[in-house]
């Protein structure tokens, strides 16, 4: 193994990271890139996948779910989550409860143009609606997760995870 | 079409322990007929989003009996909500539709195919356990009792009388109502429930 395939993020980081954080439910729409990563929480026993009809739903259903005392996570994809925009504002930031949202980044880059408008405009969403962010992109960075749900509980608000990696390692090869 | 106080002073009778979220202008009517307040909960804040976030809390807590009293105004904005409530299969779901065919707080314009779509046959077709449909009050509330008693997902649609306000929206006179997060705090109190 390459010391760059070695350094992949992984899927079973993230559920470790979701699982030390006393996660109860994922509520999510998968994406093409992430499939693994949802068969892999859908095996969990102690985990309650959530699938939505549009990524909206998402943080009404992560609403009602932590009015009821559960812990979810909002998994969706970088698109999902501009189409969510009244839904963040009204059913998280204004609701003052601890959320971390997963967001696929799609079309990020370091290495060069980024050329696709979902990536040019994901963290100019999240300036906009004031929502901090930490970007994943390999395993090392997974226990930024665990950052977040503290910045989240702390602040009562929602927190976004940025998975810059979608394009590797979620798959099964 | 019937009046959405009377459907509600029917209903109440056989609300038992039930948490209750009403959506909509004929939701306000509720606020007079409840009997347990603790148990009544607003979960609203963004457009068509009650009625998932009902389904959150009735998956949070599946051994007490959620009953949602949402719009078709606000169902027509989310209408995936009705495969995503049917894929979750929330055994204690009530899913009320109250019907009055327009958007009555913007003066009444008429929803999207208003006289002709048929909710409960959306509603049965994506998978709820039983579906039902009123369009007047001595049926409904004949029937409200073994409604209360079905597993869910239960859908109920119903022909409300618009109340429709057309008056400017800052010379509207509006009762003072609870607001969200004093409803969930009474409410997590009442079930000890405390936010991890």
């Amino acid at each position: 193994m390459t010391q760059q395939q070695a350094a992949l993020l992984k899927p079973e980081s993230l559920v470790a990271e979701f699982k030390k954080n006393g996660v109860t439910h994922i509520v999510t729409i998968p994406d093409s890139e992430t499939n693994y990563l949802y068969e892999l929480m859908k095996e969990q026993d102690w985990l309650e996948v959530v699938p939505s009809s549009r990524e909206g739903e998402t943080f009404a259903i992560a609403l009602g779910l932590i009015v009821g005392g559960k812990v979810p996570v909002c998994v969706i994809q970088n698109t999902g989550m501009m189409e969510s925009g009244d839904s963040i504002r009204g059913m998280s930031i204004d609701a003052g409860f601890p959320l971390v949202m997963l967001i696929g980044y799609r079309g990020w880059t370091r290495h060069g143009v980024i050329t696709d408008s979902a990536a040019r405009y994901t963290e100019t969403f999240l300036h906009a609606m004031g929502i901090n962010y930490y970007l994943l992109e390999t395993d090392d960075d997974a226990s930024r997760i665990s950052i977040a749900f503290e910045e989240a509980r702390a602040q009562s608000r929602p927190v976004a995870v940025l998975v810059g990696d979608e394009y590797h390692g979620f798959n099964r090869m | 079409m019937f009046d959405s106080a009377d459907m509600f002073r029917a209903f109440v009778q056989h609300r038992d322990k039930s948490i209750v979220l009403v959506t909509g202008t004929a939701g306000r009517d509720w606020k007079e007929i409840s009997d347990n307040e603790s148990r009544d909960l607003s979960l609203q804040g963004a457009m068509g989003q009650t009625n998932t976030a009902a389904l959150g809390f009735a998956l949070a807590q599946p051994n007490e009996k959620v009953v949602l009293f949402d719009s078709e105004g606000s169902l027509q904005m989310n209408m995936g909500v009705l495969g995503t409530v049917a894929g979750m299969k929330p055994k204690n779901f009530v899913h009320f539709l109250m019907d009055n065919e327009c958007y009555a707080t913007t003066g009444g314009q008429p929803v999207p195919n208003a006289g002709d779509i048929n909710y409960a046959g959306m509603a049965r077709e994506a998978g709820y356990k039983a579906t039902f449909e009123f369009d007047n009050l001595e049926d409904f509330a004949d029937s409200i009792e073994r409604i209360m008693k079905e597993e869910g997902p239960v859908f109920v649609a119903m022909k409300m009388i618009p109340k429709v306000e057309n008056e400017p929206i800052g010379r509207r006179v509006r009762k003072p109502q609870r607001s969200r997060a004093e409803t969930i705090k009474v409410l997590q109190a009442e079930l000890g429930i405390s936010v991890a």
